[in-house]
């Protein structure tokens, strides 16, 4: 066991940090802080203008190999990259579903032309992406996909139908990427297919999502005889399921990493909050505060392990599998003690039209987190089964 | 950085493992609990003359082997997790830590050197009926006198107290208050003036005494006084103890958890085994959720301790990770002790069934070396400064 990095990684630290500190200024300055999950309508063309800047600097796709025109860093260099951006407050990458799921997931599975095509615009963050898993009847049991790919074979084309939901900046990009049914027979995580379609077509249509912030990062989709190439499908049919999995895979690993910092930027912001408002005082408070800071130096010590090379055998998975449960749950503790710091004033928003604070929009945004990306429920039977060897739950018969 | 254990770690564990399953198993913890002195001395023998175990993060010019606290807290988290009943927490987490944070180096050479040789269990007197743990808990006084000094005061919560070898003693000058004026001494525990008691506790795998002193008096050189600010010292004893404890505790809530996994397997309820009910499922997965975290803490703040004893600079970190993971540690074991025995059922409520001894450890260390309230107080005055 060793803490802290090589000289190596500290001298790429310090490039990280002084690029951010050259770049993100001027016209970038009022998007500092700004975006990320529960902020993501602000400022989207602004971010999206970061986001070549961004690639400029060489900073997109920094953990793709180098073959694919990524950076080629280590995961610790990653770290620090995420570490120093959230740091610098780098705003909520527009870009991340592309460059952080689809890129890499491309890159285990895609045919050599998909990555041909494909790749270099989700580096050039010149085609942004969007993600269609759930459905109105697939959530927890995403394996319940009913949305359906029919070859046609006069067309030479796949067509789409179905409804995909809670589909993230569904209104802001090119592509998406869905799992459908093929088989219209199979059951469960059988006869599904992993495709790419083109957002701006005749048979989709985009419905925002109000959420309860008032705002809409969120959206329905609905797919009506949508078109699909056929060397848009990645694998064969009946791949559907190993890919979607590799992915959340992806989204469960690498792409939380630079979250501590963006969370200890957040817990910063409250601690000043509760020092000017007095709320410091309260030795309940303060209990609380100590308690969000436990948990997230812990956060953090988990990650350090989990990325921890040799930390092979079960202990790893099982340090990884309660990550979710863990981060989502502090996440939520944590807006909720952003309102009990500011106390009465937690109740006013700042116009009539329903514009919240970063607090007030932290503490309802919270609560997305612990549903999306699998409900705490759902991280607990994964937890108890495969971490504990329990028994399984009953699935499709 | 790598945060993983070494081959030579997972070695160390998994022996470590393995002699205690076989001789610590709970009819060997449910015998020593029973008696006063509470740990079987053929056993300790064994732990210090063949396993060597108390010598671990000794430096090898003191007559130790040199490793370090993870390998340290690698053994403790066994101890925790088998019960393990013997003075090793007293001697090695508080007396040998003691000696390598406070003693000169003189002291150091001669008394490491002879813990080594012959595992002389040691105890520390610190607190006398304070409910925290701070350095103004510590009620014992000292007078100096002419070749030394002379001890007054009653200590209680005197880990092993009633059967060490050796005493380490926290006392105040008469007078003085909070950080002020504190000293260290050590003595041989049977040295004139000392009254030892054994006072019974609900927790029957550790036992705990009190230490009264009556005019003993310390010679010049076993006074601890490697510079002034012994106030520092005892802080920093305190949070190794801590680091250690917690170690423990990670045992403690890993066995908890897997009782409780094993229990409601085997168990069967509306003709399935209740292990199959999503009310036992995820209160199952919050238990590893909360073993894997603590575990994370601990090696953590073992490192840190690593650094402090070799003076590096993370070394400064020392008070904050001690109290994270006394905090954190502490109440994840309890938690998990609690829950498991629920999951038990009325089993869980029983003298027979073995979660009932987790749960009372647990217990147990939450509410010694400062309860988490306390330590979070500390944190929460480290990150909000005077307006906490």
């Amino acid at each position: 066991m060793k803490l802290g990095f090589t000289e190596e990684d500290e001298a790429f630290r310090l490039s990280v940090a002084g690029w951010l500190q050259e770049n993100l200024r001027g016209k970038f300055e009022k998007i500092r802080f700004c975006g990320g999950p529960g902020d993501e309508h602000r400022l989207f063309k602004e971010r999206l203008g970061w986001e070549k800047r961004l690639v400029k600097g060489g900073w997109s796709g920094i953990g793709w190999p180098v073959a694919y025109g990524g950076r080629g860093c280590s995961l610790e260099q990653q770290v620090i990259f995420h570490e120093e951006y959230a740091r610098a407050g780098g705003p909520g990458r527009v870009n991340h579903i592309g460059e952080s799921l689809l890129g890499p997931t491309l890159i285990a599975f895609g045919s050599e032309q998909q990555k041909q095509r494909f790749l270099p615009n989700i580096l050039a963050a010149e085609e942004l992406w969007c993600q269609g898993y759930s459905e109105p009847n697939a959530g927890s049991d995403l394996a319940n996909i009913a949305t359906r790919a029919t070859w046609s074979a006069q067309a030479n084309k796949w067509r789409i139908t179905g409804q995909k939901i809670w589909t993230s900046l569904a209104h802001a990009a090119h592509w998406c990427f869905i799992i459908a049914r093929i088989d219209p027979d199979a059951k469960g995580h059988k006869g599904l297919g992993f495709f790419l379609v083109r957002m701006n077509q005749p048979g989709i249509e985009v419905r925002p999502i109000t959420q309860m912030t008032g705002t809409s990062e969120f959206n329905a989709v609905f797919f009506d005889a949508a078109e699909c190439d056929v060397d848009c499908m990645v694998g064969q049919p009946g791949d559907g399921w190993k890919i979607a999995m590799g992915l959340l895979e992806i989204e469960r690993g690498v792409s939380t990493l630079g979250q501590q910092m963006l969370f200890q930027n957040q817990l910063a912001g409250l601690v000043r909050i509760a020092k000017a408002n007095q709320a410091a005082q309260d030795p309940a408070i303060c209990q609380r505060i100590a308690d969000a800071h436990i948990g997230l130096k812990i956060m953090r010590y988990n990650a350090m392990r989990a990325l921890s090379s040799n930390n092979a055998g079960h202990r790893l998975d099982r340090a990884g599998i309660t990550c979710k449960l863990y981060w989502s749950t502090w996440h939520r503790n944590l807006g909720n003690l952003a309102m009990d710091i500011l106390g009465p004033e937690a109740e006013l928003v700042k116009n009539d039209r329903y514009e919240l604070s970063w607090l007030q929009s932290l503490f309802l945004f919270t609560r997305a987190d612990t549903i999306y990306g699998g409900t705490n429920q759902i991280q607990r039977n994964i937890i108890a089964e495969r971490g504990l060897g329990l028994p399984r739950e009953s699935r499709h018969p | 950085m790598d945060f993983s254990f070494s081959e030579n770690q997972n070695l160390i564990a998994d022996s470590a493992h393995a002699f205690l399953t076989d001789r610590s198993a709970s009819s060997a913890v449910r015998a020593m609990m029973a008696t006063a002195e509470g740990f079987d001395i053929a056993l300790w023998h064994q732990i210090t003359q063949q396993m060597g175990w108390h010598l671990t993060h000794i430096p090898e010019a003191l007559g130790g082997l040199g490793m370090g606290y993870v390998e340290l807290c690698i053994l403790l988290e066994r101890m925790g997790y088998h019960l393990l009943c013997a003075p090793f927490f007293s001697t090695v987490c508080l007396g040998v830590n003691a000696l390598l944070v406070a003693a000169t180096p003189e002291q150091r050479a001669a008394t490491l050197k002879q813990t080594a040789d012959t595992g002389k269990s040691y105890a520390l007197a610190y607190t006398g009926q304070g409910r925290r743990w701070g350095v103004d808990s510590i009620s014992g006084n000292y007078e100096l006198v002419q070749d030394g000094a002379m001890l007054n005061g009653t200590y209680n919560y005197v880990i092993d107290g009633h059967t060490a070898d050796r005493l380490i003693v926290a006392a105040r000058k008469t007078g003085t208050h909070a950080e002020h004026g504190l000293a260290l001494f050590m003595t041989d525990a049977d040295a004139p003036g000392i009254s030892r008691r054994w006072t019974p506790g609900m927790d029957q795998t550790r036992k705990l005494a009190e230490v009264t002193f009556d005019n003993v008096e310390i010679a010049a050189d076993n006074i601890l006084q490697k510079e002034a600010g012994s106030g520092d010292y005892c802080n920093q004893i305190l949070a190794l103890a801590c680091i250690a404890l917690a170690a423990e505790q990670v045992g403690v809530a890993e066995k908890s958890m897997a009782l409780a996994v094993a229990y409601i397997s085997e168990r069967k309820q509306f003709g399935r085994a209740v292990g199959s009910f999503q009310a036992m499922k995820h209160k199952a997965a919050d238990m590893l959720m909360r073993v894997e975290a603590a575990r994370s803490a601990v090696y953590y703040a073992a490192c840190i301790a690593d650094e402090f004893l070799q003076q590096a600079p993370l070394g400064q970190e020392l008070i904050e990770a001690a109290s994270i993971a006394k905090a954190y540690c502490c109440d994840a074991a309890f938690f998990n002790a609690g829950t498991a025995l629920q999951m038990h059922g009325g089993a869980g409520f029983t003298w027979e069934y073995d979660i009932q001894l987790y749960f009372k450890r647990a217990k147990a260390a939450q509410v010694s070396f400062g309860d988490s309230a306390w330590h979070k107080e500390r944190l929460a005055q480290m990150i909000l400064g005077d307006t906490g």
